[in-house]
């Protein structure tokens, strides 16, 4: 199970937070706050598994996080997921958020650059990537999350849900969210017409 | 102009969207809180406004607020209002928050029930998707029953995005309301075979994780499991089903064994690193449950070793940390093999990354022997002085002392360096552990008899230095050592050298400094000391140092009375007095030392830490006896206490009650024997290790050999551990060369070889002989202990609900509660997958009493079956060879649902008829009934209700009924009837109609093996008439059968279904047909046939359809309708049974009933209305009926004559 799912930025300010588990707003922020306390101080190429969050849960949970430009991508799971999976997932979740927020940059970013890291076995080659990335998107990366923070909310949706991975195929994700978007730009129309009429 | 303002104004405040909000927080720095509260109060002002699109605009800037940790637990009703919205842009808005924000404590949240309900059954599959997800958030108990049912349709939807979703949001269902499980259960299983891989994916997922928690109750589905690990392509899903098997090995060890070699194959094939990682985790799981039996599988062992390596070696540090984390796995049983690699441990502990540092301390835990301790604890030392940051230093303490201690200290061989060792920890400025070190050195000190003396010497060193008390005690805790070293000068102070030197520093005005615990045993062990120095003076006859001994004391001891704990004063004060009165009897020339001494006499030995736990009950000592009887059965419990305690008080002035007579007594005794023996938390008399070392041959009769230590034992000022390594290889290096020359005395060192039953040790480790006298002291434990690690489940643990049986049939008490006005099962075409829930439903609640036995009976005999097919499955070597078995697994549980259908259908002749949603109308109606007015006004009831009507429309009311009051039993019915039978097999069959696909039928038959022979390749075929055709699999022509989809092994029966398209429903008909079937015994395998007609009443065609009484008015006034009536004589049931009796037979509901007169509906699958009216005379009933074909009403009037015949 995944028990939260949280992005902060280098100073700690969250910029998404998603908990799978009932904690009160005090209780979440301070999760928050540990969690980067965790995190930060750790070096770059340093492995992405961290033990001992202590506001949640016990011993059983690690945290699987990843650092891209300014922004922590974290992730607090227990034993019975797997931590390369979840690596994983982060990564495609990171492109495709970009990709979705709608950001010009973002096309940069094709398709079949995170299709290859589906086939796990080139870690080394994304860490190149991630570098390149580092250096090209510094900001630009974590002003889109800010304004959408909603529409990276979607895309978590259709990739976990209550806490349990729902899919992992990109394609099929895109494929529904390319959908609901369409469905809302058809009610948009709809709705905002009269509006501009009054 | 005004207007024009006011529209201005309004889409201002709709314009402050959250990319706005967004905007100004970032633009406000300084006065963040400020401008945000101003924002809330603007949102305030929108969700008053009536327009939704403005509301979800607020609800959104809410949901971004509540990121930043703002409290919006008081828009939740608006956040309601949004989630009902029409729009899917708003529905999803509103969603999103309530995924956010509400939880159990809500009150709100029972308001979104049936909203939440309308959103799974709505048209659009973004909405439904949209709502599970929410609710996969927020889901609660109340919730999860209420929406159960719903969600599980939901699991046969007809759109993989939905079913995905209902499946993986069922697990959190199971958790808020674990009764659901049972229910759910057969359908989640078929899931794991749906075409669709994410469902499949969630199913998977679900089930994994429904197993983790109770493994056991998912052992049956191994076969399965293995199935998909065999198929399926992806990744994902075989991390999942891999890590499960990781969960099963344990508990059966023959599915290890068949897991090794596709694990292997997985291993050598697989490119992808998660895989490969969770394939070598569970080949240690698998290798771990075999290390008992197998001798074989030292190759997997290094694959695994050898593969992990890879990934320790790998510079990308995930991977070195995994393979650190998957090698510790490996060490606890295969040590040796990972000892090899202890090179490559040693290097993890240099690097950067304390994560990856901290595994290989975990390592280096099991990969220590007698002869490599010395060095990996000096690699430790260092690193310890390196360490900077606090908390890897105390992790690599800790792991310091663990390494050290573990399994007794059987790797030390030298106590003095690890006294040296500890004493050199003290030095760690800044530990939260120095109470652990300090329980070392007690512990040592007190079981190791021979190396005391060195340790008081070391201990007093540690008192008369300066830096541990210097020390603030706030900021350190290495002051607790000081709490160790002065107990152990103390207890041991015939050892110290210079005791009145020790003495005077444990009287040093800085003590009082120290936390009061301490002080506490500083003042208590002085007077041992000052006892022991008494003594020591009197015997030298020194009388006048041993006056000023007392007269130091006198002095020192008021600063302890002064302290401000209570116990230092308490103690101080008494010893003080106690002082003072030797000083007298010094004074008087009395000898005083024997006296004082006294007062410590005797060993303390150290006591286990659950020997009290472990006292054993005396023989003849009943505690479940009463020991006087309860006073009587209506005695109320809350009345049992007080009794209780009025038993207590007289037990001590009553005689015990004379003793039951001896036959009595044993047989409770046994009984009480046996519910230790089921109760997992009474501690077994199963022998455990720490029993086997008790009764090992005593430390004593060891023969050791002595040494002349080249060290003196009193060791100026601090000792280095650095000197013992090198003079521990000098004294082995001796010890190598005097083995040669005592090769006689191998005998005796093999004794000693057995004694430390330890498979842990290289060989060379038994030859390095201890260096001192290693007497361990095993804890004590009392007499006859009964020696047990069970450890207690955590009674708080939420997974335990979840521990249920799935391999028990339904009982009629599990059924999901069902809300009325929807009917999950008509929605859908009679599938095969829905036959275990269609059973459940049928079940008749009244009849339980009388089928409890049967039931267990059908248990057990399940059971068996079932450890049958897993032990087949485990014992035949080729997997897909045998597919099978996981057909008899769904096989077998619709047979006992089946069998115990069948058994009243003989006592009660029925007619064929459909049975299933009357039947289970029928209780409830009593039910009903009582609530009915209630209900009226709280509409919300309902869904408590356990009634189940089909729908007629979305928008149909309820409809009207009137109950029976009587309570009187419905005598059973089933619907099913004899096909044709022959030796071979029986068939019984049933026919539905369907609303949904008008003119088609389906027939479901069940088959059963009467025989002692297989039976397999089924077929069945009829000769389709001009009127009724048998559906056949595309491309087949007319006269093909129709494969069945099962094997029948003996004496199971399994219900297939076939499918018939009917052109005309007004008359009844017959279709003749056959089963072919190969039957395969030992004797070899026949083909053989059985005849059968497959009758067609008109009542088969009829589908039961609620009518509300104004709707029926209508239809009865349209004078649409031709009419017919019919009249039996004789009928003796009672009226509600009649109907009832009609209901279940013919398809009918119940409209309107007035004393012994009752209007019922039903409509045909091609949507003729039947209306009857049913009127009770004396010993007769005249049933009126009125229908839209003539025909069809006189046809079926004519079957109903028959049925009320027999009434």
């Amino acid at each position: 199970m995944i028990k939260a799912i949280l992005i902060f930025n280098n100073h700690g300010k969250p910029r998404l937070s998603k908990f799978y588990q009932p904690y009160s707003e005090d209780t979440q922020q301070q999760i928050i706050r540990e969690t980067f306390h965790l995190v930060s101080k750790r070096d770059e190429n340093v492995c992405n598994f961290l033990e001992g969050g202590l506001l949640i849960g016990g011993s059983d949970n690690k945290l699987i996080y990843r650092h891209y430009a300014t922004l922590y991508f974290v992730f607090c799971v227990d034993s019975s997921e797997s931590e390369l999976g979840i690596l994983d997932l982060i990564q495609r979740w990171f492109f495709h958020s970009l990709e979705h927020v709608g950001n010009s940059v973002v096309t940069v970013f094709p398709l079949w650059l995170s299709q290859i890291f589906e086939e796990e076995g080139v870690l080394s080659m994304h860490k190149v990537f991630v570098e390149t990335l580092d250096k090209c998107f510094e900001n630009v990366c974590e002003l889109d999350l800010i304004f959408h923070v909603d529409k990276v909310h979607n895309i978590l949706a259709e990739m976990v849900m209550g806490g349990m991975v729902l899919e992992t195929n990109m394609n099929e994700i895109v494929t529904q969210i390319d959908a609901q978007n369409k469905l809302e730009k058809s009610e948009t129309f709809i709705f905002q017409s009269p509006r501009q009429d009054r | 102009m005004a207007l024009k303002m006011v529209k201005g104004s309004i889409d201002r405040m709709f314009d402050k969207n959250l990319q706005d909000l967004v905007r100004g927080i970032r633009n406000h720095k300084e006065d963040e809180a400020k401008y945000i509260s101003q924002c809330i109060d603007e949102i305030k002002q929108e969700l008053k406004q009536d327009n939704i699109a403005v509301k979800a605009n607020a609800v959104c800037k809410l949901t971004y607020l509540q990121m930043l940790g703002y409290d919006i637990s008081w828009a939740a009703f608006n956040i309601i209002e949004v989630m009902s919205a029409s729009k899917f842009t708003f529905k999803r808005i509103g969603y999103l928050a309530a995924s956010q924000c509400f939880h159990e404590g809500t009150d709100v949240i029972m308001l979104t029930t049936n909203q939440i309900r309308k959103d799974l059954s709505s048209p659009s599959q973004y909405d439904t998707g949209v709502a599970l997800t929410g609710l996969s958030c927020f889901v609660t108990p109340d919730l999860a029953r209420d929406l159960a049912n719903d969600i599980m349709t939901l699991m046969s939807h007809t759109k993989p995005y939905i079913r995905k979703k209902a499946v993986l949001i069922m697990y959190k269902v199971f958790l808020k309301y674990p009764e659901s499980l049972r229910p759910a259960f057969p359908r989640l299983k078929e899931k794991l075979e749906d075409p669709d891989p994410g469902v499949q994916s969630a199913a998977v997922n679900v089930i994994c994780e429904l197993a983790r928690r109770n493994p056991k109750n998912y052992l049956s589905l191994a076969p399965l499991f293995f199935k998909l690990m065999t198929s399926s392509t992806n990744n994902w899903v075989l991390i999942k089903i891999i890590k499960l098997f990781g969960a099963l090995t344990p508990l059966e060890p023959r599915l290890g064994k068949k897991l090794i070699e596709p694990l292997t194959n997985l291993i050598h094939s697989t490119s992808a690193m998660s895989l490969l990682y969770e394939c070598v985790n569970t080949v240690i799981a698998v290798l771990i449950s075999l290390s008992s039996g197998m001798p074989n599988h030292s190759a997997s062992i290094q694959l695994c070793v050898q593969k992990l390596r890879i990934l320790i070696e790998d510079s990308d540090q995930n991977l070195k940390y995994l393979g650190l984390l998957a090698m510790s796995k490996i060490l606890r049983t295969h040590p040796k093999s990972v000892q090899a690699h202890k090179d490559l441990v040693l290097q993890c502990l240099d690097d950067k990354d304390e994560s990856i540092r901290l595994r290989a301390l975990d390592l280096l835990y099991g990969m220590v022997s007698k002869k490599n301790l010395m060095e990996i604890v000096k690699k430790l030392m260092t690193h310890v002085d390196k360490a900077e940051g606090t908390t890897y230093r105390d992790e690599l303490l800790t792991k310091i002392i663990d390494i050290c201690s573990q399994s007794n200290y059987q790797h030390i061989t030298n106590f003095e360096w690890y006294i040296s060792i500890l004493v050199e920890l003290t030095r760690l400025e800044g530990t939260r552990h120095g109470h652990l070190i300090a329980a070392q050195m007690l512990d040592v000190a007190i079981r190791v008899k021979a190396i005391r003396r060195f340790a008081v010497a070391q201990m007093s060193a540690l008192l008369d230095s300066a830096h541990l008390v210097a020390s603030s005690p706030q900021r350190s805790g290495i002051c607790e050592v000081l709490y160790a070293a002065a107990w152990i000068c103390g207890e041991f102070s015939e050892h110290l050298q210079e005791p009145q030197q020790t003495l005077e520093a444990m009287l040093r005005p800085k003590v009082t400094t120290l936390p009061g615990h301490i002080q506490a045993v500083y003042v208590q062990n002085v007077v041992k000391l000052y006892a022991a120095i008494l003594q020591q003076k009197e015997q030298a006859a020194d009388a006048s140092a041993a006056q000023e001994v007392t007269q130091l004391l006198v002095e020192r001891l008021p600063q302890f009375v002064q302290s401000a704990d209570l116990e230092v004063q308490e103690r101080a004060s008494c010893i003080l007095q106690l002082v003072k009165h030797v000083q007298k009897l010094q004074a008087k020339d009395v000898p005083v030392a024997e006296e004082v001494s006294s007062l410590f006499a005797g060993e303390l030995n150290p006591v286990a830490p659950k020997a009290q736990k472990k006292v054993p009950i005396p023989e003849g000592l009943d505690l479940d006896a009463w020991i006087n009887e309860p006073l009587s059965d209506s005695e109320s419990e809350d009345e049992k206490p007080k009794a209780m305690f009025q038993d207590e008080e007289q037990r001590h002035t009553k005689p015990r009650a004379p003793e039951a007579d001896e036959q009595e007594l044993a047989r409770r005794r046994e009984a009480r024997r046996q519910e230790q023996a089921n109760n997992p938390f009474y501690i077994k008399s199963s022998p455990s290790p720490q029993k086997r070392y008790q009764d090992a041959p005593g430390v004593e009769h060891i023969p050791v050999v002595q040494i002349d230590l080249s060290v003196p034992l009193k060791v100026p000022g601090m000792p280095l551990s650095d000197q013992y390594v090198k003079l521990e290889e000098e004294r082995r290096h001796r010890q190598r060369l005097e083995k040669d020359k005592r090769k006689k005395k191998k005998r005796e060192r093999e004794r000693r070889g057995t004694r430390r039953h330890s498979s842990l040790h290289t060989e060379s480790d038994e030859d390095i002989a201890p260096a001192q006298r290693v007497d361990i002291i095993t804890e004590e434990m009392p007499e006859n202990a009964l020696p047990s690690d069970e450890d207690d489940k955590d009674p708080n643990d939420p997974y335990r609900a979840l521990d249920i049986d799935l391999d028990k049939p339904l009982a009629d008490s599990e059924k999901l509660p069902v809300q009325k006005h929807r009917n999950a099962e008509t929605s859908k075409s009679p599938e095969k997958e829905d036959v275990p829930l269609v059973e459940k439903k049928s079940k008749k609640p009244r009849k339980k009493e009388k089928k409890h036995k049967e039931k267990e009976r059908e248990k057990k005999k399940k059971e068996v079956e079932k450890g049958e097919d897993l032990d087949f499955w485990l014992s035949t070597t080729p997997p897909p060879a045998t597919p099978a078995p996981e057909e008899l697994e769904v096989n077998t549980t619709v047979t006992v649902l089946k069998e115990e259908q069948e058994e009243p259908r003989g006592e009660e002749q029925d007619a064929d008829e459909d049975r299933e949603q009357d039947l289970e109308k029928k209780p409830s109606k009593h039910k009903k009934k009582k609530h009915k007015k209630d209900k009226e006004e709280r509409p919300k009831d309902k869904r408590k209700s356990k009634k189940k009507v089909p729908p007629t429309d979305e928008e149909a009311a309820e409809p009207v009924e009137n109950g029976t009051l009587d309570e009187e039993p419905l005598p059973p019915m089933s619907s099913y009837t004899l096909l044709a039978e022959n030796s071979y097999i029986k068939m019984t069959y049933d026919v539905q109609g369907s609303l949904q696909k008008d003119s088609q039928v389906t027939v479901s038959v069940v088959l059963e093996n009467q025989s002692d022979s297989f039976l397999k390749s089924m077929e069945l075929n009829v000769l389709d008439s001009l009127n009724a055709r048998l559906a056949r699999p595309e491309g087949s022509s007319v006269h093909d059968g129709v494969p069945v989809p099962f094997q029948l092994p003996p004496g199971i029966s399994n219900e297939a279904q076939f499918v018939f398209t009917i052109q005309s429903i007004v008359m009844a008909q017959k279709l003749k047909g056959t089963l072919s079937f190969i039957a395969k015994n030992d004797e070899g395998s026949t083909h053989e046939k059985l005849d059968f007609k497959l009758h067609f009443t008109c009542t088969s065609y009829l589908v039961t359809t609620p009518c509300y009484s104004d709707a029926f008015a209508k239809l009865l006034e349209s004078g649409d309708l031709s009419m017919s009536s019919i009249k039996v004589d004789g009928i003796s049931m009672s009226f509600h049974n009649l109907l009832a009796k009609i209901c279940f037979h013919h398809h009918f509901s119940v409209v309107e009933r007035v004393d012994s007169c009752a209007s019922m509906y039903s409509r045909s699958i091609q949507g003729h209305h039947v209306c009857l009216l049913v009127k009770k005379g004396e010993k007769s009933v005249s049933v009126d009926g009125k229908c839209s074909d003539p025909t069809l009403l006189s046809n079926l009037l004519e079957e109903m004559k028959e049925t009320l015949a027999t009434c």
